[in-house]
């Protein structure tokens, strides 16, 4: 063990190898060894493996991914579907791309060992438009796999059939939400659905359906070639195993992805992997997982990075993407950069999401440009209360309803400076509607 | 060193995209979509980009043509299209300028690069140079906060960018 409990890669075992992604590479580490195993163990055998590894989704909800399995109605005469969500939407998580990057062979495995779990014979890579040269590699890996037998038709003779397609998406971040990706992938507009029925039982096309995340994949080979018993074994509190891509970016000064067991604290993860805080600045806040988790002040620094200490905090893990703020940082500015997105890429099927988070934006933008009114902050905190805990069809409300209370609740200060100081609204010189781009409802 | 690896798009002119119509090797590509999916209208997604590759936009003519050979109503393909940022409706410049505004590339100085973009192209988001060379563009997290701040030229991502880099970039680019 060195630094901070820094471990042997696991995830980006291949990272800085000569020609990594290639099948070759791959298969001189012991590639592919773990879809041999799998396809002589029968599915409920390799089920079971996954669900005792406590490995759970990281995606961001941090569902045990065997459970989410199980949830696959056997007895139902329909094809059943496997969906990789490469879609990696949420600011400040970029460990997916990473992981096509370095190793895409180890996530073909994964999903072609998932796709045999729950008796999938076609999965799709669904993957944001943006990441263009990342759909190649990918295409070139399920290529090389398909000559070496791995993919198609009676894979290694075992009888299992399998193949998979890259889907493209066009650019919107809500097409990361599992209902809204599957409409997307049926070449709908991306909007999220009612549940239930969980995707699990009607998912695409009609069809039991399970929506994986690329590195929940990305462990699957891992499980079966070591057993549920090595993973459980690895990180530091119990029901949050297994290694994690870190993904640190802002102001540190070695950001990066950092794969590190499960439980290593946001003070090792800041000052220990990623060097620490730029040149005479200190840290004021942190985002652990994604812009959608609600921020932290400073003084969290020494709680453990997993899903149920960060809970525990009042925060989310989310992806495990994490933002880091200095004290140059005003965080009004940061709020209103973080709903400058959520109001962008609201689907606007529900009420309370789209028109809150465009209120809240022109709030935001009010307030810092020195019009901001004492009745500002209890209507943020009114919106918030309106767009979350249900009140919307998908949790892209939650998503940006914890941004603004949890900065409200640790940086409420901030916002009642620019308050005190503001001046009164200027007489208004522009209609209302439409409201041109760039332009707030007020006008201004 | 250089940095641009990015080649011109190439942009048909509206008149070309009145009509159109799917020559062979689009056909064969369409076939081989049309084969990953049980329903046809899955295939929309794909066969749009593939007509954009094509074509460097999508104009009404072409969004025509893709309804009819998906079976799909026009305005239905059209609000698919308008759902989605990444296709364009309009003719835009021969290189799209994309630079991330989200949190981690605004923490390390996004801003300034975008200002140094409309200072040095005289547009604003949104716009294209008069001579139809740059689109900018400011976009949402484009997935590489690690490397930030981060622009996207066309398919390409440059990463860790300054302005020096920036003024590199334009000066290279074909
Ligand atoms: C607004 C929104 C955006 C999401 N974006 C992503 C994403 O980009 N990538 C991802 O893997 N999961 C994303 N998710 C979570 C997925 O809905 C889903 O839970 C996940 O892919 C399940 O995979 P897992 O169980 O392996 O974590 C998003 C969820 C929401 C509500
Ligand atoms: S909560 Fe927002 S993003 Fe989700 S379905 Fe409703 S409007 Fe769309
Ligand atoms: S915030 Fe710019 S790439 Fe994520």
């Amino acid at each position: 063990m060195t630094a901070g409990g820094a471990m042997k890669p696991i995830l980006l075992r291949a990272r800085g190898e000569d020609k990594s992604r290639s099948i070759s590479t791959y298969l001189r580490m012991g590639g592919y060894g773990a879809l041999k195993k799998a396809l002589i163990m029968d599915p409920a055998g390799v089920r079971k493996e996954v669900k005792d590894s406590g490995l759970r989704g990281r995606g961001g909800a941090g569902f045990p991914t065997g459970v989410k399995w199980g949830f696959v109605p056997q007895d139902l005469p329909k094809p059943k579907y496997l969906i990789c969500n490469a879609d990696e939407s949420e600011p400040g998580t970029f460990k997916d791309r990473a992981i096509i990057h370095t190793d895409p062979h180890m996530l073909i495995e994964g999903i072609i060992i998932s796709s045999y779990a729950i008796d999938a014979h076609v999965a799709y890579i669904y993957i944001r438009g943006e990441f263009w040269e990342e759909a190649r590699i990918l295409e070139k890996a399920i290529a090389e796999a398909r000559r070496k037998g791995y993919l198609g038709t009676n894979i290694l003779r075992t009888g299992f059939d399998l193949e998979i397609h890259v889907h493209r998406g066009a650019g919107a971040y809500i097409c990361g939400e599992e209902t809204a990706l599957i409409e997307s992938i049926e070449g709908k507009r991306g909007q999220p659905r009612l549940k239930p029925p969980f995707p699990a039982v009607v998912g695409v096309f009609g069809c039991p359906t399970v929506v994986n995340n690329v590195e929940t994949l990305a462990c699957v080979p891992h499980i079966i070639e070591h057993g549920a018993a090595w993973f459980a074994a690895i990180g530091r509190n119990e029901r949050n195993s297994g290694p994690k891509l870190y993904g640190i970016s802002g102001h540190v000064r070695r950001p990066g992805v950092y794969e590190l067991p499960m439980g290593v604290t946001f003070r090792e993860l800041i000052y220990e992997h990623a060097g620490g805080i730029r040149e005479g600045h200190e840290l004021k806040a942190f985002i652990p997982g994604g812009s959608s988790c609600p921020v932290l002040p400073a003084d969290f620094v020494d709680i453990p990075a997993d899903f149920d200490s960060v809970a525990e905090a009042g925060s989310m893990f989310g992806s495990g993407g994490l933002i880091v703020m200095d004290d140059s940082v005003d965080m009004v500015w940061a709020l209103e950069n973080l709903m400058t997105f959520y109001s962008h890429e609201s689907c606007g099927q529900c009420t309370p999401c789209r028109e809150g988070s465009d209120w809240a934006l022109d709030i935001l933008r009010r307030i810092r440009r020195g019009y901001g009114r004492p009745e500002d902050l209890e209507t943020l905190e009114r919106i918030s209360r309106y767009a979350s805990q249900g009140m919307t069809i998908c949790p892209l409300g939650d998503a940006f309803c914890g941004p603004i209370s949890s900065f409200l609740k640790h940086f409420r200060n901030e916002f009642e400076d620019y308050i005190a100081k503001a001046k009164p609204l200027p007489p208004r010189t522009t209609p209302v509607l439409p409201v041109r781009s760039g332009r707030g409802r007020f006008g201004i | 060193m250089s940095l641009a690896r990015t080649q011109p798009l190439t942009i048909a002119p509206p008149e070309e995209l009145l009509e159109v119509s799917f020559d062979d090797g689009m056909e064969e590509i369409i076939e081989e979509h049309l084969r990953h999916y049980p329903t046809r209208q899955a295939a929309l997604l794909p066969v749009l980009w593939l007509c954009q590759e094509r074509w460097g936009w999508l104009s009404a003519g072409v969004l025509r043509a893709v309804a009819r050979r998906l079976e799909l109503a026009p305005a239905f393909v059209e609000g698919v299209v308008t759902f989605y940022t990444m296709y364009q409706t309009a003719p835009p410049g021969k290189y799209l300028l994309q630079v991330c505004t989200t949190l981690s590339c605004a923490l390390c100085g996004a801003s300034g690069l975008l200002e140094r973009l409309k200072e040095k192209l005289g547009i604003d988001p949104g716009e294209t140079t008069p001579d139809g060379r740059f689109t900018l563009l400011g976009v949402q997290c484009l997935g590489a906060c690690g490397e930030a701040p981060v622009i996207q030229v066309n398919n390409d991502y440059y990463t860790d960018m300054t302005t020096e880099k920036l003024d590199q970039l334009l000066d290279e680019l074909p």
